[in-house]
């Protein structure tokens, strides 16, 4: 398969008060990839990812998608352009219906009943499309940011830890959402969990103090002496 | 869900019956309702749909009353023309002044609004050859006639009042239901969320500012013309916090609510007046009564409690 780039980043910098949490990162994403971000926490994974869409505006680098330069679009902008993120801290409409929060995601909204049910059918939500979205159980809110992400039909999807407090049985299904977008939709992950990460991954990208460690297959992460020391062999191993 | 546009019609036909059936004193009292209403659902729209806590919505009302007011004084305007003028000026106000406050939220902006009508009101005050000032002016019942219709007449007020609520109730609700009123809603309860849907907060609030301001100019206008009189009171604070105030009464994002918080202060301080100089006394208390029992105001209220389809 030809390995065509959708996402390149090239000395990505952004500073917080003088402490580098993104320290000139280069990060290429390959159309129709998984590919996970990983690193200790304070890492600069959840920056990085906010440089990509846009919520926060680098100091230094550029940022190409799909050859155009977005560096300086706003985070509206780059939506449109097919870049969708969602939060690592659940952030959906709580006072809202389940069908409210996805007909919001819905760029089309001829026949909204039907987009939404449909867009509701991928995460298996449809029975809840009544329900007030802040009163789901934690798992559902989860997906339906998720939902509401997929609603956008990105070509980039950005996952900023979506199984974090998922129960076991509900990673199983989320593993198996995330492989059937694949290739239609790019996706990066940032995921704490090496499980999930060395089952789904095409590629990773290893971040420690601001800077990119290691960027190649799961086998080839795994071993980098580099990677090892900093991160694997660490405290925080869970492979 | 036409029960809600079927409610609000009985509402409409409620106040045309109101109109011919009151006696004078009251249906003049119901005609000053209804404009005052409109002031208020305009802010509604900002406040309570799209989350804008705006302190600066009288510059937007005398905006539209003083632009009908010495369009016909000083411009000689016949009078539809000079009703036309009120929401142009008050909308145009609301979009620069919407372009300045926006770049900040919450208390900034209630803040900065309020700073801006505060320099609004000071300078209709410093025009005062020009605008009287606080003694303001008088319209006289001659300009005051749309052709053969005379707006200063009793009834004809009552259902001029009622034509420009009627328009201004059904645009409103045509807004919240549309897929704009989701949009301003979804500002509203989580902007940062929305953004990361791809749309653009800015423009979106200041479109809703724009609307909002419209709404005031088009009341303040009315009541120019309606009432003749003209002057810089209605550009003060207090006519930027009684909007929020029949707002909160009425209930915050609900498309009659204005009306009803309206209507229920204008009589409250009516009927406290008549017994007591400290009817400001009396409205403070209810006010105090409302907080703390029924935050979301009447209709929230009752939304929250059954009353689910309410708009």
């Amino acid at each position: 398969m030809a390995a065509v780039t959708l996402l390149e980043a090239r000395g990505l910098q952004r500073h917080f008060g003088g402490i580098p949490a993104v320290d000139g990162v280069d990060l290429t994403l390959r159309a129709g990839e998984i590919h996970a971000l990983i690193g200790p926490n304070g890492a600069g994974k959840t920056t990085l990812v906010s440089l990509l869409s846009g919520r926060i505006t680098p100091q230094a680098g550029r940022i190409l998608f799909a050859g155009e330069d977005i560096t300086a679009l706003p985070a509206h902008r780059r939506v449109a352009k097919g870049i969708a993120y969602t939060f690592q801290i659940t952030s959906i409409y709580p006072r809202l219906t389940v069908f409210d929060n996805v007909a919001l995601a819905l760029r089309d909204s001829r026949d909204l009943p039907r987009a939404v049910g449909a867009a509701l059918a991928r995460t298996g939500l449809q029975a809840l499309a009544g329900e007030t979205a802040g009163e789901l159980s934690y798992g559902h809110q989860r997906l339906l940011e998720l939902t509401m992400g997929l609603a956008l039909k990105p070509r980039l999807l950005i996952l900023d830890e979506p199984t974090q407090g998922l129960a076991n049985e509900d990673i199983a299904g989320f593993k198996a959402l995330v492989r059937s977008l694949v290739p239609e939709t790019t996706v990066l992950l940032i995921e704490h969990n090496m499980e999930v990460v060395m089952d789904l991954a095409d590629r990773i990208t290893v971040l420690n103090f601001g800077r990119s460690l290691a960027s190649g297959t799961p086998a080839e992460v795994r071993a980098n002496a580099d990677v090892q020391a900093a991160y694997l062999g660490g405290d925080d191993a869970e492979a | 869900m036409n029960r809600a546009l079927a409610l609000h019609l009985i509402v409409v036909a409620a106040l045309a019956a109101g109109i011919f059936l009151l006696p004078v004193y009251h249906a003049t009292n119901l005609a000053r309702i209804m404009v005052l209403a409109v002031f208020a659902m305009g802010y509604n729209l900002a406040f309570g749909y799209t989350g804008l806590l705006s302190l600066g919505h009288a510059m937007f009302f005398a905006a539209g009353m003083y632009a009908a007011g010495l369009g016909i004084t000083l411009g000689g305007w016949p009078a539809g023309l000079a009703l036309l003028a009120g929401p142009l000026a008050g909308g145009a106000l609301a979009l620069a002044a919407g372009a300045l406050a926006l770049r900040t939220a919450g208390v900034s902006f209630m803040i900065v609004t309020l700073m801006l009508a505060q320099a609004g009101y000071l300078t209709i005050l410093y025009y005062t050859p020009i605008t009287r000032g606080e003694e303001g002016f008088v319209l006289a019942q001659g300009l005051r006639r749309i052709g053969a219709f005379d707006l200063s007449q009793d009834l004809n007020r009552g259902l001029f009042a009622l034509g420009l609520f009627t328009a201004g109730l059904l645009l409103s609700l045509a807004l919240v239901r549309a897929r704009f009123g989701r949009i301003m809603v979804a500002m509203r309860e989580n902007e940062e969320r929305s953004r990361m849907l791809g749309y653009n907060p800015f423009t979106v609030k200041l479109a809703v500012m724009g609307i909002s301001g419209a709404y005031a100019g088009a009341a303040g206008a009315a009541y120019a013309l309606l009432f003749g009189s003209v002057g810089a009171s209605f550009g003060a604070i207090a006519f930027s916090i009684l909007p929020l105030l029949w707002v909160l009464l009425g209930g915050a994002g609900t498309t009659l609510g204005p009306l009803l918080g309206a209507g229920l202060m204008f009589y409250l301080t009516d009927i406290a007046s008549s017994y007591t100089s400290a009817h400001q006394f009396v409205v403070g208390a209810a006010l105090l009564v409302l907080v703390l029992f029924a935050p979301r105001g009447i209709l929230g209220a009752l939304r929250e409690r059954g009353l689910k389809w309410l708009p």
